[in-house]
């Protein structure tokens, strides 16, 4: 190495690093920042809420005291239970099809086009075609065309991630079940599913984390409604709706109502995501 | 595990990361495998059968017969479930149709350019788009502007700057960011965000540029908590972690050679990443950054709560102002006949708009996938 | 297996969810205006009778909409029908309660009552010509208040409403410049200000946003203790919105000559009349599908009639016995329930 002065060009670029990485630091701190303001806001307004009342009373009318979730909670499982079990045993099949029978086939190439589009929709078109769909069908709002709307939504994730979860499933098993002498769809449930099952489940998991939170769609399909009620032909109760009409309104007792449901969602979401992820990866170091 | 989890979530092409998919089934013949020895082998076929060989070949056939009805009728419940996909989105593209026809033969090409909302003007609402379609591909834009460069440098000290400790930790935490639901940041952004950027950061700008000729009128005031640079900070958060997993992701694909080269030439990080790491993972950068675009265009409860439903064009960005999906969701429960028309019109509109970034995307993706020689 | 788990889980969901035999539960949907006194009404009935009243309170647009297309037993709105309207729709009408829309802002050092506005000023601050609150014109109206010299943010509602019409009705009245650029209507091309959802979301939007002024229906002013402003009534007096003012102006309505009761109780005559007042009307099919369930709400309906008090409380003025009287000689006439 020359003892000559140093290049002045090589300090010039040295600075440029230094203010790029510079400015990397602080890109991650400014999304970390993000982060953390708001599970801080989430936490601290949310926690004032919570108590076994929220999930024993049902929704309160504005300015009172008192009062919980109940009926949301409730409206909001049951949805979401509809839903995933309308969508995920039609995207388990779906994804079956596409990476068993037809897994070179230009159809697949074209349905995982198209799924990959659903996946990405907006929710609110979703609701917006249930509502024609359904809603003036029916005649008026319901907990189905509310659970249909979340099947829509449900289905392109399960679909994707059966497809990617089954192609991972070695054909060696599949080819050893078939020489032993057992049809291809005993083949696909027996040994295909009981493989994948780790990352079907996952897959599944992921979508009711999905639809909990989703709003816009339950907006003109389920509406709400103030009291327990477990008939689906009508409106019921949602979590989502519920946070959306008492956040909008000056009533204390309210906002803090729709924080303790935000948080609970909030919650119950990322625990989902968790899960997913546990199960994920304790499929993968057997 | 940790791609998996992106692959499922739809956030990233197998195709991107090269990973094969499993191999297709394999044409070398195999050494024939020892028959399996069955009851049927022993049976001398010179002979008639007897009763009891004559009934259990009826009942094995009859066994082989269920199966092979089992097998079509599971393998038909699958195309039909496969195809249902298609009609799915069928469906949703016709319902839009037939519920915008109304608004599509009122107004016509006029709807695209009309900037008037006035849905209960007697005789007949003028109802026009072109304050939604502004708001939604401007806060669109802008969440991007400001996303793109955030959610690059984050996934660049991800992968080049972080202590490996950090690593994993680091990104669950952006990852926490994706799966908080919308109304949250929507709640957040109304009650915390909008009044700091109104009373502080607003203000600041606003005086900055008072005397910029163009820039002044852009960055106009008065300050508010609800305008079109709130929601596209938000906006920009809630695609940020979409943009930094995925370009997290091809970034690692990047043959190390090829960086030990530029190292070893005497390249300073930021010009190995600038030179190397970017240009080859350029394609996945932007197909991710597509996606996350689309994800933006479509957002309604976050947006709504932070964008002050106003449908008259404002240049200042401090302003509020309104998007499509904000739009429908505030006013379609009230809606019926041309405006209820004009406002699955409007849904239409978005949904085109999302489908054809996304079909860009998908393709500028299969275009990476072979030409990585798939 | 997996399959019929699933199908196992989806019956059993179903079962639960077979409609429960609840006691009859009314549904209605409508103005936010009468929020606050339908929801105190329905939970005081609920605990007397056991009957619900299921009340979304989603705009009087959105409540013409709900009645209309029959999903709901009951529609409210604060801007009525006119006969002829009501008589294309099948629909009968009949006003419930009356109350006082008021300007809330929201201004550091301003107590409410303290600041006096006047209808032309309202109606230049919605228009968007008075820009900030030391505005010459403001200033004039309250020589001895401080007023700061920051920009005015306008809330207005976003969705179609009875507040605004009957709130667009009265600024038309007193200023020719708002009649012939915006008119009256349930929604109209606001041209400034941003767009909250409902009484509740300008009330809530007022609360958060400095220097900001909006309108309301009194209960949400009172409730949520925001700021409100005295006007300048008909009769040049400076009013506070009290329910003796409300009531005053509430006098002037000739209710046995209105076809539908319709009456719009603006700018009303007299010393002590508020302004803005307003009343709120109930919408029923004259022949319902669900006859059981009309009959329901209508017994909800004389039950509220005679629990006038509770709306005296949250400063709603009841309708005077007369007029009640009339009110339920309507129904047996008119509202096919048998």
């Amino acid at each position: 190495m020359s003892t000559a002065t140093p290049n002045p060009y090589y300090a010039g670029r040295k600075r440029g690093n230094l203010i790029a990485m510079g400015l990397c630091y602080a890109a991650t701190l400014f999304g970390l920042t993000w982060l953390v303001l708001i599970l801080v806001t989430l936490v601290t307004n949310g926690m004032a809420g919570l108590s076994l009342d929220l999930l024993t009373q049902n929704t309160p009318p504005p300015n009172s005291t008192g009062g919980g979730l109940a009926n949301a909670i409730v409206g909001s499982l049951m949805l979401t239970a509809i839903g995933v079990s309308i969508g995920a045993p039609i995207g388990l099949l779906a994804g079956t099809y596409m990476a068993e029978y037809g897994r070179h086939s230009k159809l697949t190439s074209i349905i995982r086009f198209i799924n990959d589009i659903l996946l990405s929709a907006p929710s609110i078109i979703i609701g917006l075609f249930v509502y024609g769909a359904v809603v003036v069908p029916m005649g008026g709002f319901s907990g189905i065309a509310g659970a249909l709307a979340l099947a829509v939504i449900v289905i392109p994730v399960v679909v994707r991630t059966t497809e990617d979860m089954l192609l991972l499933v070695p054909n060696p098993l599949r080819e050893a079940a078939s020489a032993l002498g057992l049809p291809r769809s005993l083949v696909i449930k027996r040994i295909a599913y009981r493989a994948a099952k780790a990352g079907l489940v996952t897959g599944v998991l992921l979508a009711v984390a999905r639809v909990s939170g989703e709003t816009a769609p339950l907006l003109f399909t389920v509406l709400n409604n103030q009291f327990w009620s477990l008939d689906l032909t009508n409106s019921v109760a949602n979590l989502p709706v519920t946070i959306n009409n008492f956040v909008n309104n000056p009533d204390p007792n309210w906002k803090k109502l729709a924080w303790s449901g935000a948080l609970l969602i909030t919650i119950a979401v990322l625990s989902l995501n968790i899960a997913a992820r546990v199960i994920g990866s304790s499929r993968s170091e057997k | 595990m940790f791609l998996r989890l992106l692959f499922r979530t739809g956030l990233l092409p197998r195709s991107v990361l090269h990973l094969k998919r499993s191999p297709k089934p394999s044409r070398t013949p195999r050494a024939p495998s020892e028959p399996a020895v069955s009851h049927m082998a022993t049976i001398d076929t010179t002979q008639p059968l007897t009763q009891a060989e004559h009934s259990e070949a009826q009942s094995r056939a009859q066994v082989l017969r269920s199966m092979k009805r089992g097998d079509i009728v599971f393998e038909n419940l699958s195309k039909f479930a496969a195809i249902s996909v298609l009609f799915l989105l069928g469906g949703i593209i016709i319902s839009l149709f037939i519920g915008a026809w109304p608004a599509i033969k009122t107004y016509g090409f006029d709807f695209l350019t009309t900037q008037r909302w006035a849905p209960s003007l007697k005789p007949q609402p003028i109802l026009g788009a072109l304050g939604p379609i502004y708001g939604t591909l401007v806060s669109s834009l802008l969440a991007m502007v400001i996303a793109v460069p955030v959610g690059l440098g984050i996934s660049i000290f991800l992968t080049e700057l972080c202590p490996h400790v950090l690593r994993r930790p680091i990104s669950i935490a952006i990852e926490l960011l994706a799966g908080i639901p919308s109304i949250i940041y929507g709640m957040w952004g109304f009650f915390v965000l909008g009044p700091f950027l109104a009373e502080s950061f607003q203000p600041a700008v606003i005086n900055f540029f008072a005397d910029v000729p163009v820039l002044n009128v852009i960055f106009a005031g008065p300050a508010s908590n609800l305008s079109l640079f709130n929601a596209s900070l938000i906006l920009a958060i809630m695609v940020l972690p979409f943009i930094t997993a995925i370009s997290r992701d091809v970034f690692a694909t990047v043959p190390t050679v090829l960086k030990e080269a530029a190292y070893g030439a005497g390249c300073t990080t930021w010009e190995v990443v600038w030179n190397v790491v970017i240009p080859y993972t350029r394609v996945g950068v932007i197909g991710g950054v597509m996606l996350a675009l689309g994800r933006a265009l479509g957002e309604t409860m976050a947006v709504a709560f932070v964008i002050g439903n106003a449908f008259k064009i404002q240049a200042s960005i401090f302003a509020p102002a309104t998007t499509i999906s904000a739009a429908i969701a505030s006013e379609f429960a009230e809606s019926d006949g041309l405006h209820q028309s004009s406002l699955i019109l409007l849904g239409l509109l978005l949904f085109v708009l999302t489908f054809c970034v996304l079909a860009i995307a998908r393709m500028m993706l299969m275009r990476l996938e072979r030409n990585q020689g798939k | 297996m997996k399959l019929s788990s699933i199908l196992a889980a989806v019956g059993l969901v179903m079962g639960l969810a077979a409609p429960v035999a609840n006691a009859a539960d009314i549904s209605g949907a409508g103005a936010t205006f009468p929020f606050p006194i339908y929801a105190k009404w329905a939970d005081a009935y609920k605990k007397e009778t056991g009957n619900g009243l299921n009340y979304q309170s989603i705009g009087s647009g959105a409540g013409i909409k709900q009645i209309v297309a029959k999903t709901v037993t009951f529609g409210a709105t604060d801007a009525p029908m006119t006969a002829e309207e009501l008589k294309k729709a099948g629909l009968v009408q009949w006003p419930m309660v009356m109350g006082g829309i008021v300007p809330v802002l929201n201004v550091e050092g301003i107590k409410p009552g303290e600041l006096v506005l006047d209808g032309p000023t309202l109606a230049n601050i919605f228009l968007g010509t008075v820009k900030t609150w030391d505005d010459a014109a403001i200033k004039k109206l309250n020589p001895k208040l401080a007023l700061p010299s920051t920009s005015i943010t306008v809330v207005r509602r976003s969705d179609g409403s009875g507040t605004t019409f009957n709130f667009t009705d009265y600024l038309s009245k007193i200023s020719a410049d708002w009649k012939s650029k915006i008119g009256a209507a349930a929604s109209v091309e606001w041209p400034v200000g941003v767009g909250a959802k409902g009484n509740d979301g300008v009330a809530g939007n007022v609360g958060q946003t400095k220097n900001s002024i909006g309108y309301v229906e009194y209960a949400y002013a009172k409730q949520n203790k925001l700021t409100y402003a005295n006007m300048i009534n008909k009769a040049g007096k400076v009013v506070g919105p009290t329910i003796e003012a409300f009531q005053a102006a509430a006098a002037n309505a000739d209710w046995a000559n209105s076809p539908g009761y319709y009456q719009i109780l603006t700018e009303q005559p007299g010393d002590a009349s508020w302004p803005i007042t307003a009343a709120t009307f109930i919408l029923m099919h004259a022949e319902p599908q669900d006859k059981a369930a009309s009959g329901e709400a209508l017994k909800f309906f004389a039950w509220a009639f005679k629990n006038s008090k509770m709306a005296e409380e949250l400063d709603y003025i009841p309708m005077p016995t007369a007029v009640v009287g009339l009110i339920e000689k309507t129904w047996a006439n008119d509202i096919k329930v048998k």
